[in-house]
Order: C-alpha cells, then sequence, then structure tokens
C-alpha cells in the first residue's frame, strides 16, 4: 500500500545545532539553547513573533529538576504570548507535533529545538528510570547494558561480530571529521569493554548539546528557503515495552515507520541514523533495507555525538541540510527513543528537481 | 569570569505504585518462590506477564505456572557493577525464557567461571532471595544449573495475602551548576548585594537573573545592583505549618519588587504583625549569616510607595 500524501507541503527550511561537548557547565540550559535559537532563526530572517507554532524536546530527568523546559523557553521570547507546545521525548517527536499543526493549517511555520546537558549526571543510570517500573527499572540496568544484549544477540544470530561493530564506530567518526559539530572526530581508539560484547568505541559519547528546526508550509517554505528540503512522509511506531517479548535483531517498528513514511517507494541517496551504539545501525541497516549505495551518516551520527534528546532532531536536521545544499535529492532520517531502539521514527526528505 | 558553582544535588524518591491482577498474581507468587506466566489467546505464554496481550492488546488473565529453570537467549558481561544493580561482583546481564514460557524474563547471572563460561542457550535456573516482599528482586538472580527442568509446585496463582503495591525507590545524583548568570547572583548573595541583568533589548532588569530576557528571547549580560530596599507588590497569609520549616504560622509570604528590578522576587516579611502587612509596604532585607538569600524582609518604616509606582509589577 503506498503511503498516503500529506494534506499540504510542508519542508525543513532551517537547521542549527550547537558544538557538542562532554560538559557545557559554565551555561545554564537556556544560555546554552539560545545561541542555537538564534542562528535559525537568522537563517530565514524570521523573528520569534513570526513563528505560528513552537515546540520543544528534553527532559527534566537529565537535569534533576522539574518543568526545567518552562525555564528555556525564557530563550524563545514566550511573551507576548506564543502557541507553545513541550514533548518529553527528543526533539524529532517535537517535530512531528509541529508537523502535525502546521498539516492542520493552524499554522504556517514552527520552531522545533530540542535540547540536554548530560554532564550535570550519569546518564547510564538516568535513562533506567525509563524502563519498566515493576519488573525492570528495579534492577538498574544500564543503557549500554541493554544495548550490549542486543549485540549478543545480533552476533548469535550472525548479523555482525565485534570487527565488524568496529568498522561501523570508525566509519563514523572518520565521516565526522566533516563535521564541526561532532564531539568525537577521527580516529578514535576502540577501547576495553563497557558492557561486553561492546566496547567503548562502539558506545556514543556523553555530551551536551542543543539543535533547532524551522518548519514551513508550501510557498512560505519557498520564500524561506532556496531549496527547501520537503517531508514526504514521517511516521513513528513503538514495539512492546516487554524486551524480552521482541525479536532484538530486528525492528519491526522502524520498518512499518519506514512504510508508512513511503521510503520504500523510490530509493534515497543519503541516510542519517540514530543509532547511538554501533550494533544499532546493523539493525537498522535491515530493517531500512539499506545498500551499500546509501551514504549513511554523513555527518558522523550519534557514535560522534549524541546529545540526549536532540539527537534525533539533529538527524532531520543534518538530512535535511543535505537537501539544502544540493548533496542530497532524496534522504532518510531516522530517530529512535527507549532501549533497545524501543520507539522509531522515520522522515522521508527530498529536494524538488534540479 | 569568576569559577561557575557547582553543588551536589541529590534526587531521591520511594515510588509507590499499584499492581493490576496479573503483576499482583506474578510477584506474589515470586514471594512464594512459584514464577507465574500469563496465557495468550493464541496460546503463547508470556514471562514476565502483562495485562494486555503485546500483539493484539487483549485484555488477558489466565495464569499458567512455568519452571524456575530456563535457557538464556542473550547476554552481555557487567564487569564493573553499578550501584542499585543485583550482584556487586562481576556478573551477565541475561534474559533468560524460563521452561514453558515463550518470552524472556531479564534479570542477572551469577556466574562464578566469568565471561566465558557463559553463553546463549546455557542453562540456568532461579536463586531465591532469602528475605521475599513480592518485588523483582525477590529473584536474586540466576545461576548456571546442567539439571533437568524444575518441577512445578502446582499452584494455580491464588494466594493469600496479595501483594498490591511496590515501593521502588530511586535513587539519582547529579552535580548542579546554576550557570553562568545564576552563579554571579548567588555569589553576590554572599556580599549582601542582590543583582539582576538588563535586557538590551527592552532594558528591563530581572531579579534574579536566567540568563535570557523571557520577553525578547535575547541574552542579557549586563549586570545591575538592585535594592536593598524594595516594595511589596501581593502578599498573602502562611496558616500552614510547613514539615521541616522552623517558622511560626501564620506568616506572610510576598512578592518584593526590589529597587530598580522590573521583577519581584519572593519573601517572607517578618518584623510587623502579619494583619498589618499591605501592598505598597516598604520593606529591606534581613540577612541571614552565611551567605545565601536574605531570611526575611523587615519594614523599613517609609511611608508606603504609591500604587503607580509598582502596578506594573504585581
Amino acid at each position: 500500500m503506498p503511503a498516503p500524501r500529506p494534506l499540504r507541503d510542508i519542508a525543513v527550511v532551517a537547521f542549527a545545532q550547537t558544538d557538542h561537548r562532554r560538559t557545557s557547565d559554565e551555561l545554564s540550559e537556556v544560555e546554552m539553547l539560545m545561541p542555537v535559537l538564534h542562528r535559525v532563526l537568522a537563517q530565514t530572517g524570521l523573528k520569534t513573533s513570526d513563528i505560528g507554532f513552537t515546540c520543544s524536546g528534553s527532559t527534566d530527568y537529565l537535569a534533576g529538576r522539574a518543568f526545567s523546559f518552562t525555564m528555556a523557553l525564557d530563550g524563545v521570547g514566550a511573551w507576548p504570548p506564543i502557541s507553545e507546545s513541550h514533548v518529553e521525548m527528543d526533539g524529532a517527536w517535537a517535530l512531528y507535533e509541529a508537523w502535525t499543526k502546521l498539516l492542520t493549517g493552524d499554522a504556517d511555520t514552527a520552531l522545533v529545538y530540542a535540547y540536554g546537558k548530560s554532564s550535570p549526571g550519569s546518564v547510564r543510570d538516568v535513562l533506567t528510570r525509563q524502563l519498566d517500573p515493576y519488573y525492570v527499572a528495579p534492577l538498574w540496568p544500564d543503557s549500554v547494558a541493554l544495548a550490549a544484549l542486543q549485540a549478543q544477540a545480533l552476533i548469535d544470530a550472525g548479523d555482525t561480530d565485534e570487527p565488524a561493530l568496529a568498522a561501523v564506530a570508525t566509519r563514523s567518526r572518520t565521516s565526522a571529521t566533516g563535521n564541526s559539530h561532532a564531539q568525537l572526530r577521527g580516529s578514535v581508539p576502540q577501547g576495553d569493554y563497557a558492557v561486553r560484547p561492546l566496547r567503548t568505541g562502539d558506545c556514543p559519547p556523553i555530551g551536551d548539546g542543543a539543535a533547532a528546526v524551522i518548519l514551513a508550509a508550501g510557498e512560505r517554505a519557498r520564500e524561506l528557503c532556496e531549496r527547501p528540503a520537503w517531508i514526504r512522509g514521517i511516521d513513528h511506531r513503538i514495539e512492546a515495552h516487554g524486551l524480552g517479548v521482541r525479536d532484538l535483531t530486528d525492528s519491526p517498528s522502524t520498518r512499518l515507520a519506514a512504510e508508512r513514511a513511503g521510503l520504500f517507494e523510490r530509493p534515497v541517496d543519503t541516510a542519517e541514523l540514530h543509532a547511538p551504539f554501533s550494533s544499532q545501525e546493523v539493525v537498522l541497516r535491515k530493517a531500512l533495507r539499506l545498500d551499500g549505495s546509501v551514504d549513511v551518516n554523513p555527518s558522523g551520527g550519534a557514535l560522534a555525538a549524541n546529545p540526549i534528546m536532540a539527537a534525533g532532531l539533529i538527524r532531520i536536521g543534518e538530512a535535511a541540510d543535505r537537501i539544502r545544499r544540493g548533496d542530497s535529492d532524496r534522504a532518510l532520517a531516522h530517530a529512535t527513543s527507549g532501549p533497545c531502539l524501543q520507539q522509531n521514527l522515520v522522515a522521508v526528505l527530498e529536494g524538488e528537481p534540479r | 569570569m569568576p569559577e561557575v558553582l557547582k553543588a551536589p544535588l541529590v534526587v531521591e524518591f520511594p515510588f509507590t505504585r499499584s499492581l493490576g491482577p496479573v503483576q499482583s498474581a506474578f510477584l506474589t507468587g515470586l514471594r512464594e518462590r512459584v514464577v507465574l506466566g500469563v496465557r495468550t489467546a493464541d496460546g503463547r505464554t508470556l514471562v514476565p506477564p502483562v495485562e494486555y496481550d503485546p500483539v493484539t492488546s487483549e485484555e488477558i488473565g489466565e495464569l499458567v505456572e512455568v519452571a524456575a529453570t530456563g535457557t538464556v537467549t542473550t547476554w552481555a558481561w557487567n564487569h564493573d557493577p553499578r550501584r542499585g544493580q543485583p550482584l556487586d561482583r562481576p556478573f551477565a546481564w541475561v534474559l533468560v525464557r524460563l521452561d514453558g514460557a515463550d518470552t524472556a524474563l531479564l534479570h542477572a547471572l551469577d556466574a562464578p567461571g566469568g565471561a566465558d563460561s557463559v553463553h546463549t542457550g546455557m542453562r540456568v535456573r532461579v536463586r531465591w532471595a532469602e528475605e521475599r516482599t513480592g518485588a523483582v528482586t525477590d529473584i536474586a538472580c540466576f545461576e548456571p544449573y546442567d539439571g533437568a527442568t524444575a518441577e512445578l509446585t502446582g499452584s494455580e496463582g491464588r494466594f493469600e495475602d496479595l501483594v498490591t503495591g511496590i515501593v521502588a525507590p530511586a535513587r539519582l545524583d547529579y552535580t548542579y551548576s546554576p550557570g553562568r548568570a545564576q552563579t554571579a547572583y548567588i555569589q553576590s548573595l554572599a556580599e549582601r548585594r542582590v543583582i539582576g541583568e538588563r535586557c538590551p533589548s527592552c532594558r528591563k532588569v530581572y531579579v534574579p537573573p536566567r540568563g535570557a530576557c523571557p520577553t525578547c528571547g535575547v541574552a542579557t549580560s549586563e549586570r545591575v545592583e538592585v535594592g536593598p530596599r524594595g516594595t511589596v507588590t501581593t502578599f498573602c497569609i502562611v496558616n500552614i505549618k510547613a514539615k521541616n520549616l522552623d517558622i511560626e504560622v501564620p506568616y506572610v509570604y510576598a512578592h518584593i519588587a526590589l529597587d530598580g528590578a522590573d521583577l519581584a522576587l519572593h519573601g517572607r516579611i517578618g518584623g510587623i504583625p502579619y494583619d498589618q502587612v499591605r501592598m505598597g509596604l516598604r520593606v529591606e532585607p534581613v540577612w541571614s549569616d552565611g551567605g545565601g538569600h536574605p531570611d526575611h524582609y523587615r519594614p523599613t518604616g517609609e511611608p508606603d510607595a504609591d500604587y503607580d509606582t509598582y502596578k506594573e509589577l504585581v
């Protein structure tokens, strides 16, 4: 069944991100975020008061403070009152909400931003608090341990091995040498086991960062951007929450989201995958049927910079930038959330023929 | 720029959760050394059990006992256990499909033989915790096992004294840093001064400063000393005594516009009977020892401020 065409043409017209760093403790969240908001607005010439809808993604658990997103709103300029929403998710899901809002015709432009400061706490421990509170969270299995269970399942299934995983990590960080925002670039030792079979090189850097995207509909997009990255389809799906219910070597939710986003109708030339662990790229390549003709993670991906809550939105922004620059005509962007690729969002972006 | 402030921040909660009928049976079963699954309409047995079929979303509740022995479906070697994890020596995380189940349970495997002694497909059995309360941690861990399938107890999942809730303590440790603007604010308090920041665009002075003007969405950086005196813009009378707070009720909690500030901050009013506090009252800070915010504000004795001078700040 072909994916339905969106009711309105909506495009990414601007994207900005911070330089992602291990720590940015001299800055509050809003101080880290604000320059990114200013840069993304400057790309389009829009002011806050011109934006029809604002949506953000972040989580209080990184900062350990309730309602931290309300403080970040200071960086937007929310007075006089604006139309605004927040998701306790990666900014890719905030973009999905904004896209939906634009589809309704209630707004023609949207500002989407996301940020995460991982430096105040321990991400491996913090992420345990998103797990099933009855059967799993009391055991405190950290994010690396859960990814390692998935990696071992892939090795047992013959889908990969440790040298192949190391190659994914090396390729990603080599690609990141062209990305001045990335946190880990170039040659990075594969290192010792973090949780076997994953080595430190298979794991994403822990860092602070923010990103912002502007969406616009129809003619407005053409006014704001020379070559808009049109969102031809976007969809997100979720797996059963029980890890032991799932086949960890596959990602049916990614495949279904991709189908509904229209990915399989025509080949893509670029794929920005949100695979924080090298082993997860193996799962995603299979689910998305990516072959050697596709440039996977030219930005370096999440193995080069993984600011929690922003890394998925950055995949969409990086894919859109490739289109806006003319380096890509049809690109896939993927975002994930939860343990072992639990939730997955797929967007298909296109530039108009040149 | 002075060094940015940092301090330990511990967020700790005993999360109390109630259980549905299936979870209640499962966790009570663990207390009684019985492992229960739930059977789906198409005959699969899910362990740990859930109340809704993850495929069809139909409500399910038919309990069925499975064995306390099983097979590892995948594993990961954890050489450096973290706080709260089931074992404090190196162990393997495992997904175990118990004999009689179609899905796997996540837990720890105590493997004294080390990582090389663990493999997918290995046989394991439950090691019960000595003290069991009706929680997933009643399974202390799994251990290697090369015997036959464990015998069932014959339980049908009906117990007296059902466990109906769990308390899951959660603790996360942070190092809090307030960032550039608030660091400067806190450092000024130690010198018994209050500083705000002026927006370069609308010229308003924000106290405490947060680094950005919420109206204009731009960075604030020009520091401005405000106060020490100010005006009560609005207030309330608190009649409920807070736990761990050594203040007699009733007391007055007020919004106070310090002289030179364009935003009111809040503080307690003292040195005047609670029923004589009023809008427009002129107050000044009474500093506590050892830095930090003023303990409270007290009347200065000046005439009350005209409403027009603070009406924009109410």
